[in-house]
């Protein structure tokens, strides 16, 4: 929304002068740019501002927001506060012995890697994209592609403070029990406005990768299971277009960080180039069986048909999309939802492949990961077993196949990621998240007037 | 709220036994998100066996609300009322009279009757609507307009007239919401058939009910426009508004 939109401005935090914070009106969305709704935004810029306009947030309550790469509606709160937490962006020294690291809410994972990496150090858990906020990060327990390995970021946050529900700060450590209703709690649970972290000795800014590709799904899983236990970081890419025995066919990528010696240039940080940005305008549409099937089967034919081993940047490793800014609106107009499921049963996985190429859905990108032990948050996401995650356009049919999914994963027992969610039934998250009364316990407790309120939150009953 | 598939979980509909209201719920309905809806109408038998309609199709809630156009000093009741029980996603305008036009022309008071039901009553909803929906941050009002709100015509020049005032109303009002989070999709059918037309003869591109439930359906999430139902009659009636008035007058429509 432009600059001269968003000029109305909101009483809240503004009337008696103690919060010099005006709240602009602006329309948002997620990073799947569907469903858009208007609220009052502000930008507070110190714990202080962040609690007084919790306290005077009204009606229709308040929500944090990060860097708004949730791809649905978690960061959103129609009709009332947002709170943007780009301003909370201290970082500490990294203590050179234990790796601890605290930082403000705001944040990002790239200016963190930016700062760490040429000192030895990176982030425990990254998700596909850098451009994340820390607190965002930690709302949604994001996963990376060592969840086998080092399981969610909660399992490496030593300790995080938040503003709770009555505008108080409290400091929360992973021995108590409040402390995991905020993973996974998609900020419902209070503004964390600082978090220390414990980051991981990386001795280079390369990674070796081992790229195998796969002529079938069953291939794609076995491989993706084989990597898991050699390599530290491992995911595979599917083509949910190929039909027959070839559906399922992917490319499996592992990855560790290089060695100093392989490496050459040990300390340069590399996060790769940072690429065109996508066109502004892009017609609906644009993305269909078509041009998708022609994509997928150049990225395929492009992956080398024997295995091999190679050296990358941390960038093109781990954040292969960040090199073309603003993708998202590749998808046209209309927009697009990511569907993200996790499950123990791999038939589950087969079946819902199956179901994507029978219909033909036009699946850019379809990822498939294995997951580790599930952590200690109620309402966290990973869950031992399988997790896939597809993009997929908006279109009329769109509604009825992701229900169809989602049937397929509940009949397993599974569940989908809130952090891509807009548009799930809120009966199937009862059904999908088992612990969720135990989660409303301890954010009744955190925040009993449920003065944090966002889209997600009222679409689903949160 | 509004998913990100344009399916909605709570909807009011004022003039809510007419035959597009309903095709229009059962269509939200089939998209398995709707959670509440406020059915407003003139009480009676009808408005009973809509509401029952609506509960046995699944929807969990369902209120009824006494709603006439012709008391305008109630509409904020009513639609505060709505409010009042949460969110409101979608607000549905399609009450409305289409009268004998011989009838009316002979008696001015009770033309003056139509344009209270039909504009009138239009006015003061829709912008009471327009209010919560406002502070709600979110929400869409969907109104009834009709493609004779596009050219006066002999035949039905009162009703005609009241559409078209209805039309520049929603059409402006969509206009001012921008940046809202709110919008206004103005809905212009030509011949429909269903209780307001019954006995009379089907105009050529006439539809059914469930035809116009489909596009409402389907235009939820773009923000304020205006469609047709059918889609051809945009250029059916784009012609015919640039008639000059001699040829368009010797048109028996
Ligand atoms: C290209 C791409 C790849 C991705 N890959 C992965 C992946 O591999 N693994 C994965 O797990 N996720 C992945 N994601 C999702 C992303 O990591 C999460 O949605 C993350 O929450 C986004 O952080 P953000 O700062 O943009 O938060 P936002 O989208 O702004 O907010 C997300 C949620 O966090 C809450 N929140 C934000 N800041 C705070 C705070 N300070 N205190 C309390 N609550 C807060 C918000 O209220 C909201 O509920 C990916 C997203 C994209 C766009
Ligand atoms: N059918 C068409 O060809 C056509 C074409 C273009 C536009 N439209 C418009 O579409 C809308 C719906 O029409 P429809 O075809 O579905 O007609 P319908 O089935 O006859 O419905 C009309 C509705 O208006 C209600 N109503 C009439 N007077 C009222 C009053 N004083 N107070 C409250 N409610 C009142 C009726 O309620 P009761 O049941 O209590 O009478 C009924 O619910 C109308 O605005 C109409 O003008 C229709």
């Amino acid at each position: 929304m432009s600059a001269a939109r968003a000029t109305e401005s909101n009483g809240a935090g503004t009337t008696d002068g103690r919060h010099p914070i005006a709240a602009t009106r602006e329309e948002l969305t997620g990073w799947g740019r569907a469903a858009p709704t208007v609220a009052h935004v502000a930008a507070p810029s110190a714990a202080d501002d962040v609690a007084g306009l919790v306290v005077e947030s009204g009606s229709r309550g308040v929500i944090a927001r990060g860097l708004g790469r949730s791809y649905g509606d978690a960061a959103q709160n129609a009709g009332g506060m947002v709170l943007r937490l780009g301003g909370l962006d201290r970082i500490s020294p990294v203590d050179p012995i234990t790796g601890l690291v605290t930082c403000g809410a705001g944040v990002s994972v790239d200016r963190l890697i930016r700062e760490a990496l040429p000192r030895g150090w990176f982030v425990p858990v990254t998700p596909g994209t850098r451009q994340v906020s820390l607190g965002g990060a930690l709302a949604a327990d994001v996963h990376g592609k060592n969840h086998h390995r080092d399981g969610s970021i909660s399992a490496h946050v030593t300790s995080l403070t938040l503003v709770d529900g009555r505008g108080a700060l409290r400091t929360l450590t992973p021995s108590e029990e409040l402390f995991w209703a905020v993973p996974g709690g998609m900020g419902l649970t209070g503004v964390v406005v600082e978090l220390t972290m414990r980051l991981i000795r990386a001795q280079s800014s390369r990674m070796q990768v081992d790229t195998t590709r796969t002529t079938s799904l069953d291939e794609t899983m076995a491989v993706l299971e084989e990597s898991d236990r050699t390599s530290r970081y491992t995911v595979a890419w599917v083509d949910c277009l190929a039909r027959g025995p070839a559906m399922g066919r992917g490319v499996v990528t592992a990855g560790d960080h290089a060695p100093a010696d392989a490496a050459g240039d040990a300390t340069a940080p590399s996060l790769g180039r940072r690429g065109m940005p996508a066109p502004p305008w892009v017609p609906s549409g644009a993305l269909n069986p078509h041009t998708v099937g022609v994509f997928n089967d150049a990225y395929y034919l492009m992956a080398p048909r024997t295995p091999r081993r190679s050296l990358e940047s941390v960038g093109s490793f781990f954040h292969p999309l960040d090199v073309v800014p603003g993708w998202n609106r590749l998808y046209g107009a209309r927009g697009f939802v990511q569907h993200q499921f996790a499950v123990e049963d791999p038939q589950c996985v087969r079946r819902v492949v199956s179901l994507l190429s029978r219909r033909r859905a036009p699946t850019l990108l379809c990822v498939l990961k294995r997951f580790g032990p599930a952590g200690r948050g109620p309402l966290s996401f990973p869950s031992s077993g399988w997790t896939l995650a597809v993009d997929l356009p908006v279109s009329d049919s769109l509604g009825s196949l992701l229900d169809a999914m989602d049937e397929v994963v509940l009949a397993s027992g599974g569940r989908v990621y809130l952090a891509k969610d807009a548009r799930l039934r809120p009966e199937s998250l009862v059904q999908m998240y088992p612990r969720l009364d135990e989660w409303r316990f301890l954010r009744d407790e955190l925040d009993p007037e449920h003065v944090f309120q966002s889209d997600l939150a009222r679409r689903l009953h949160l | 709220m509004i998913n990100a598939l344009g399916a909605p979980q709570s909807v009011l509909v004022l003039g809510a036994t007419s035959d597009i209201a309903r095709a229009t719920i059962e269509r939200f309905a089939g998209a398995g998100r709707l959670q509440r809806v406020v059915l407003a109408g003139r009480s009676g038998a009808g408005l009973d066996a809509e509401v029952e309609r609506v509960r046995s199709s699944g929807v969990p809630v369902v209120e009824a609300s006494a709603f006439d156009a012709r008391d305008r000093a109630g509409h904020e009741r009513v639609i505060a009322g709505a409010f009042g029980g949460g969110d409101v996603d979608v607000v549905l305008i399609s009450f409305g009279v289409l009268p004998d036009e011989n009838q009316v022309r002979a008696d001015p008071l009770a033309a003056a009757d139509i344009v209270d039901v039909n504009y009138t009553a239009v006015v003061t909803t829709l912008l009471a609507c327009a209010n919560h929906l406002r502070a709600q941050g979110h929400g869409v009002i969907v109104v009834l307009s009709s493609a004779s709100a596009v050219r006066g015509r002999a035949s039905n020049a009162v009703y005609g007239s009241t559409k078209a005032g209805v039309d520049a109303l929603a059409c402006g009002i969509g206009d001012a919401l921008c940046g809202t989070g709110v919008s206004v999709v103005v809905v212009r059918p030509g011949f429909v058939r269903t209780r307001m037309t019954a006995g009379l003869r089907p105009a050529p591109l006439a539809v059914d009910p469930q035809d116009v439930a489909e596009v409402i359906a389907k235009n939820l999430t773009g923000g304020s426009r205006t469609v047709w139902v059918p889609a051809a009659m945009a250029w059916v009636m784009r012609v015919l508004a640039v008639l000059p008035r001699p040829a368009f007058r010797r048109l028996s429509i």
